[in-house]
This record gives structure tokens, sequence and C-alpha cells, in this order.
């Protein structure tokens, strides 16, 4: 498959989904892969076995506030210059880019890259959805260093870190993008290509692609559509409510919430608290944990399907909320306790989006 | 001495009310849209003038809210081509001018453009240095090219203006005010691309603007009125035909807007649902310290994405005239609709079409025609008045903030079909003069000032950056001609900026006041 003007759209409209209601909105990433995809041609999406095995692999993202990202919009030069920092620091070129994150607006910023230095993307990223931290990736988990890395602004000022471990990358990064005005352009996390199997999550821009047709096809008119987005997700429908009440507060420079829900059709009479920081995190339902991150929670439109951002969620709208299991890498030891919902400061273990309906259903059975 | 004519041209009718110097409403008038507006214009004041009996001489206002500028963009008529300068460069040249616009629009608009030096970053710094020479070139380049119309985007323009000023000091030198200049930083808030296409359409729509507002004075001094002139915008205060030329952008969806206002004077209220029933559509708003809602998504406009201040409205295909038929054996009313020609189409008035208005009439709820016409049998009517009642509970519903049961101001000539209870509100009011909420809502309109920045709260409080963003909001207003004793802020909104350490905010705040000159009870 190879990326074009028609398979991006699809691809930032699957973003959307798996950002599970936060990752920045791909829009603006969308136009500028676009305006790359017309000048230089489509981007080829490669897999792990179509690169040679020596070669060197470069995730490229944006890094900060998508609210500055929508207002000062990248030169489109930095993508190039951090990849080609890093290509100059260990001496070789990249045989392919990759996306660190496929939601969210990190899923089309590394497509813009691939076409402006034509390189193929690999069909992979290190999250299978959104999360807020570079540590927060299956390279990570893998001992993967994110250094060296790149970073660029776009007014021409570079930086290539070295640091002791993932988690100074991403207190120094993240002060430096500051500095640049609170948006960045970045590439970490170099790799070889024998590196990459198992220290990332294959397959994960197809799958948003997927998601992101099935979506189209609904917009013209498709009918079962909750059904084909299930089947494209390997998710499950987990409420159907209306939203009744939505608070946020900042808190370290992230913006969280809580939004009520008030069960309607099969869900008449249950309430659904849903709990974001950024991204949605944590659903209770009647009290009880129903899921919880690392798993992905997607508000969907119920009447048009589309997702709802943490920011768009207001209070009358009729919405599904969609459960995905998350990569089996989040579900292990390690993964939950790097993204596990006490790593986002929730005093509950992780209930895995299947267990939680069991253990509901078990608890209507007793009564 | 000191009367308000206000005028509103909609869809299908122009309607026109005279109010005195107390906001009592002397008279009212409706006259179909004529084709060139004007005359349209011309027929429905001579008339309301006429049944008011007031001297046009003693007119000291006159306010018109406008469909014009935005058929001009929805039917790609009259629009000028515009000079694209964007301030930032390096920053934003991944993505030029126009990229997501629809190709006709697009060919119609599109003059020369550059992205050139200047902008700031959010917190105020500079992004690279402005450089007035290149700004000259390029503006006696696009002279040079027969363009007269100028948009001036710069990053973060919001946060600070400057360059932008800038930019339109050289415009205005080199063209010696041949050439009009539309800066970003009046007319939408953070989002460089949804701002700057609003901006373009701004410019684009100068041309259209003239016309109007010149038409609109020649109609009014021919009919002896010598007033002083405004138009609508869309946030429900005015603006001068001064200002309007400048911002035309703005009168879009006033008409929506004047509604919500008139309904909010005549029903005395200042939060409220507002359902205001048309021929054709419902539009459902929210009234909050007495000005419609804002809606916080992205608006577009004739297939281009903007993010300029818009009503929140939910609009649904319900009117006097929406079709009601069975259709494989499904009820369906709505959203087609026999609209203008419901004298000539409905049963009640011996057409052959079932009708909501029919359907009204036969329930016993209005006194229109002859109920006996109605050819459906009692169980379809009631069936078809519960879906509609239905539609528009659900409408309210969406467009609430909180749970709690709310009040509902009707208004516009289809309100007759809202029943005396919906669910979910608390009670109903259909205030009098109702079906001229719109005319009435630009007539008593009052002039405001905005500020919307993203403001860093590293080194100050809270406090402080609300202070200044409410004298800011204070000293536009009176600059826009509030009386400066009756301004009162009547929105402050925050909304904190994600994944930033550093505690920025995004702070937007309104005040507005009443039009200097002018007392009122």
């Amino acid at each position: 498959m190879a990326i074009d003007e028609a398979i991006l759209d699809d691809l930032a409209l699957g973003a959307t989904v798996l950002g599970t209601g936060g990752g920045g909105d791909p829009y603006v990433g969308r136009l500028m892969a676009r305006e790359a995809i017309r000048r230089k041609g489509a981007v080829p999406l490669v897999g792990v076995e179509q690169l040679p095995a020596e070669g060197l692999v470069l995730p490229v993202a944006m890094m900060g506030a998508p609210t500055v990202l929508v207002e000062k919009l990248p030169s489109g030069e930095e993508l190039a210059r951090v990849v080609r920092a890093l290509e100059r620091h260990l001496g070789r070129p990249a045989v392919a880019l990759m996306s660190a994150e496929a939601g969210g607006v990190n899923s089309t910023i590394p497509v813009a890259a691939a076409a402006e230095l034509g390189l193929p993307l690999l069909d992979a990223d290190g999250m299978g959805r959104a999360f807020p931290e570079i540590p927060m990736c299956s390279m990570h988990l893998a001992g993967v260093a994110a250094t060296p890395m790149a970073l660029a602004d776009e007014k021409g000022n570079l930086e290539v870190l070295e640091t002791i471990d993932n988690f100074w990358t991403e207190r120094l990064s993240r002060s430096a993008t500051v500095a640049m005005g609170g948006s960045s352009i970045i590439a970490l996390y170099p790799m070889e290509v024998r590196q990459v199997r198992g220290a990332v999550i294959e397959g994960t821009i197809g799958r948003a692609v997927g998601i992101g047709r099935v979506l189209r096809e609904a917009r013209s008119g498709g009918a079962g559509v909750l059904e084909a987005l299930l089947k494209v997700t390997g998710g499950r429908r987990l409420f159907t409510g209306k939203v009744v009440d939505v608070l946020r507060r900042t808190d370290g420079g992230f913006v969280r919430g809580t939004a009520s829900l008030d069960g309607i059709g099969p869900d008449e009479g249950s309430v659904l608290r849903l709990e974001f920081q950024n991204e949605n995190l944590v659903a209770v339902r009647d009290g009880l944990p129903l899921a919880s991150v690392p798993d992905l929670l997607t508000v969907l439109d119920a009447e048009t399907h589309t997702p709802i951002t943490t920011e768009g969620l207001a209070y009358g709208q009729r919405v599904e909320l969609l459960g995905i299991p998350a990569e089996a890498i989040w579900r292990t030891p390690a993964g939950l306790a790097l993204v596990g919902p006490r790593a986002f400061g929730y005093e509950f273990d992780y209930i895995p989006l299947e267990r939680g309906e069991a253990g509901e259903r078990g608890l209507q059975a007793g009564d | 001495m000191g009367y308000r004519l206000g005028i509103d041209v909609g869809g299908t009718n122009t309607d026109a009310a005279v109010l005195d110097e107390d906001h009592r409403v002397l008279a009212k008038a409706k006259t179909p849209v004529s084709r060139d507006v004007v005359s349209g214009i011309r027929t429905v004041v001579a008339e309301v003038l006429r049944k008011s009996g007031v001297d046009p001489a003693s007119v000291a206002h006159a306010m018109l809210g406008t469909t014009q500028v935005t058929n001009a963009i929805i039917e790609r008529r009259g629009l000028a081509r515009v000079a694209i300068l964007r301030l930032g460069a390096p920053a934003t040249r991944a993505v030029g001018p126009l990229a997501a616009w629809p190709s006709d629009l697009r060919e119609k608009v599109e003059g020369p453009s550059a992205i050139l030096p200047g902008g700031v970053e959010y917190d105020g710094r500079p992004i690279s240095t402005f450089d007035p020479e290149a700004v000259r070139r390029f503006v006696r380049e696009a002279l040079d090219q027969g363009v007269r119309a100028f948009a001036v985007t710069g990053v973060f323009s919001p946060v600070r203006n400057d360059d932008e000023l800038r930019a339109a000091e050289i415009i205005d030198q080199e063209a010696g005010g041949e050439a009009v200049a539309s800066l970003s930083y009046e007319i939408g808030s953070v989002g460089l691309l949804e701002r700057e296409n609003a901006t373009v359409l701004n410019a684009a729509v100068s041309g259209v603007a003239r016309r109007v507002t010149e038409a609109f004075r020649a109609a009014l001094e021919g009919l002896g009125v010598h007033a002083e002139l405004f138009l609508s915008q869309n946030d429900g205060t005015l603006m001068s035909l001064d200002y309007a030329l400048r911002y035309p952008i703005l009168t879009i969806a006033c008409g929506p807007t004047n509604s919500i206002r008139g309904a909010a004077f005549l029903s005395r209220r200042r939060d409220a649902v507002v359902v205001d029933v048309g021929g054709t559509s419902t539009d459902v708003g929210v009234l909050v310290s007495g000005f419609p809602r804002e809606s916080a998504v992205a608006v577009e406009i004739g297939g281009v994405r903007t993010n300029f201040r818009m009503p929140d409205l939910i609009s649904i295909g319900l009117g006097g005239g929406s079709l009601v038929r069975v259709e494989a054996g499904e009820l369906r009313v709505g959203p087609e609709s026999v609209g203008s020609a419901i004298l000539q189409e409905a049963q009640v008035f011996g057409g052959p079409t079932l009708t909501m208005t029919d359907v009204a009439v036969a329930r016993g709820m209005a006194a229109l025609g002859d109920p006996k016409r109605v050819s459906a049998e009692a169980g379809l009517l009631e069936a078809a008045f519960r879906k509609a009642v239905a539609m528009v509970e659900e409408a309210v519903d969406r467009i609430k903030t909180s749970a709690a049961a709310v009040p509902v101001v009707a208004v516009g000539g289809g309100s007759l079909l809202l029943p005396d209870r919906l669910e979910g509100v608390s009670e109903i009011d259909r205030p009098e003069h109702y079906e001229v909420a719109n005319a009435i809502g630009a007539a008593i309109a009052q002039v405001s000032g905005t500020v919307d920045r993203i403001f860093s709260l590293e080194q100050r409080s809270r406090e402080a950056v609300l202070d200044e963003a409410r004298e800011d909001a204070f000293a536009e207003a009176v600059r826009a001609g509030a009386d400066p004793r009756s301004v009162e802020v009547i929105e402050v909104e925050e909304v904190p900026l994600a994944y930033l350490p550093g505690n920025a905010v995004r702070v937007k705040v309104k005040a507005a006041g009443r039009l200097r000159g002018v007392e009122v009870a």
C-alpha cells in the first residue's frame, strides 16, 4: 500500500479514534502531508520484512501543545532537518521513517516527513494509540534509548540530546520545546531494522487507515457503522448515553476532567463517569470501574459516529463509548507500571475491558 | 426624537420594527424578500414608518441585519480577488494559504500571496523580525496586478497584533486609501488556518459589503431617514457602517442572533433557550446573560473551515411549511418544506400538500385558512404533532448546559406550532411581537468589545491576567461606540492549554454597552 491523498484522509480519521479524545487534531498534519504528497508523490507503507536488517529506522513526531501547532504551523523544513541531524550524528542514512504515536496528530506528521524525504513509512508505531510522554511507548519497554534525539523549531534552531535515560529525555526535551515556543518537531528512538521487531507495534498505521475507511463509508450513508467499527477495531460498545455534566481543571500543565453520562437505550438506568487527562483514561459504571487505560476509550457521536475529543465533550451530546483492547505489551506488568491506571494517579488496578464487563454481568445476575 | 428602526432581511421575509427611545415597539411590518433586496427594504420601511406615524427625520438609529454577505459566499457571487499576506516566516510555510478551499471558490478569490517574517510566539516573543520593505514590495506587486483587497494574518496575532497593524499601515501608504486591508486579529481567534480563511473571505466580500451599505443608506435617505446606520453582527451587537465595510464577514449568521436577542428583549429574560420557528427550519439557541452563546467548534462557510464568532445553534428541518407524509409505513415530518409557497400548497389554504401548518390548524392551535380542508385522519395528525414536539424537545435538550429544566422563549412566525408544555422545559414564553423578534433584536442591539488571547501565568497572578483582559475588552467596546457608563463584562472564559507546562491559559472576555448618545430606560 502507498499513502496517497485519499488514504491519508482515512488515516487522519482513524487516528482520531486511536487518539482516545486527545493526541491533537490530525488536521494540520494531514494538510502538511497532503501538500508534501502533491509535490513528491505517495508514501510507500512498508512492513519490517521489506527493509534491510542493518538499515536505520527513525520515528518522527510533533512535541508540545496542539493548540500551538494549530496556530504556529511548522515551516516544513524541520522534518527533514531532524532526520538529517540524526543521520549525521549516527553516520548513516535512514531507510524508513515511523510514527511514534498512531493516535492524533502524530499519525500524519511522519507521512509529511516521509513524502518530503522520499522515504517509505514503516507500518508501525510505539503506542497503538496516544500517550502524553516520551517514555510511554513500546521502544522504551524494549530497552531502546530515545536518544540521540533531535528537536527542531521552525526558526532553524536544532538541538541533539544525549541523556542517561528516557525520563531525562522527556524532561529536557519538554523544556526545550517550551523555549522553542511550545511546539517542536522531533526524531528519536533511532533503531536498526533488526531491533525493530519486538520493539514497535506493527500494523498500526494500516489499522488506523482501516478504521478511517469504515467511518468515511459510514458518512456516505453506510449502515451498521458501529458493528463495522467494532469488527475493525476488535473493540466493544461499553456504554450508550447522554453527557449530563463535564468538569475540567488544570493540573501541572495537563487538563484533567470528568464527564458524566446518563445511560440511554440499552444502558437506560445506568450512569457512567469518564475521567480524562488530555486523553480518556478511566470509565466507571454505576460506581464500579468498567475499563481503564491502557485500553482505548473513545467517545463517538451516537448519530454520526464521529470521534469527540475531550475538549469537545459537552452537555447534551448523545454518545457511544467505544472500548478497544490495548496492544498486548501494555497488558504486561511492565506495560501497566508505565501506563496503567496507577501511573496516572488512580488508586485501583487495571481491569481488562472484557473482564470489566464480565464482572458487571456477574453483579447483575446476583441482584 | 431618538427613534430606532430595526430591519432584518431573512431567507423568506424582510421584517422591520420601529421603537421609541424607551424601547417600546410602535409598529412592525413584514414583506417578502425582493430579488434586489433593497426594494423590499424600501417597501417595509415605508410601511412601518407610515404605521408608526413617526417622522422619518426623527429616526436617530437604523440597524440592518442581512444575509446578503453569506449568500455572496455560498453562491460565489461578486467576490473580490484577495492579496494574502501571512506574517510568521519561516513558521507556517508547511501549509500555504487556501490549502483546503473548494477549488471553485479558490479560483474566484485567490490573488498573490506571500509568507513573510513577523508574528509572535504564544507568549508574545517575536518569531522573526517584521520586514517593512518586503511587505511594501508585496503590496506594490499586488496593487500593480489590480488587486485592491488585502488579508493580513500574523501568527498569534490574537496575542500581539503589532505586525498586522504595521502591515495595514504600509498598505494604506501604498494604496492611498484605494485598498481595504482585513486584519485577522479582529476576525478570529487562535487557529491560524481557520482565522486566515475567515480573513480572506472577509476581504473577498468587501465589494459586496460596499454595495449593501450604499444601497441601505440610499434607500433610507430616499425615505427621508437620515439616521446613524449600523449593521448587526453575529455576536448580537452592532457595528457602524465604517466598521461593517472593514469586517463584513462578522454579519454572517446575524439573523438567528437577532432573533435570540429580540427574544431576550421581548421576554425580559437574560438566560433562556430560544426556539425560533420559521417556514422551513427551526433554530434553537441559548441566551446567556442576554447574549447568544457562541459555538466552540470550527464553522464551515461555503465549504471553508473558519473559527470566527458564531452563535451556537442547532437547526432542525421543522417549520410551518414542513411536509408531513407516510413513507414505507413510517411517518415523516420535514426536512422538505413548501417554504414561501405555503399559501398555494397547504391544505388549509386549498392546496394539495399536508404541512405542519395544517396539523396545527386542525388541532386548533392556530386560526388560519379553513380547518375543514385538512384531509388527513386525526391519528396521523396527532402522530405528526407528537413527532414535531419530540424533535424540538431533543434539540432543546441537546443545547442546554445542565439537566435542570430551562425556560424557553418561542419566537418566529412558525412558533404557533409549539405546544404549551415541552419535556425538560420549565415554562414556554411567547412574548408579544414574537413574529418580528429578529427586527426588534436588530433595533435594540448593543455594541461590544472582545479579547481572546493566550496569557502566561508564569510570573503573574490569574487575577492580574483577568483584569488586563477585562480592561482591554472594555476599551474595545468604548472604541466601537459604547457609552462607557453602560459597559459591562458579559462573558469570561478561561481555557487551560494542554501539554504545556508553565500554565498558559487562553482567556476570552467580552464587554458590551449601550450606544453612545441614546437614552435608554
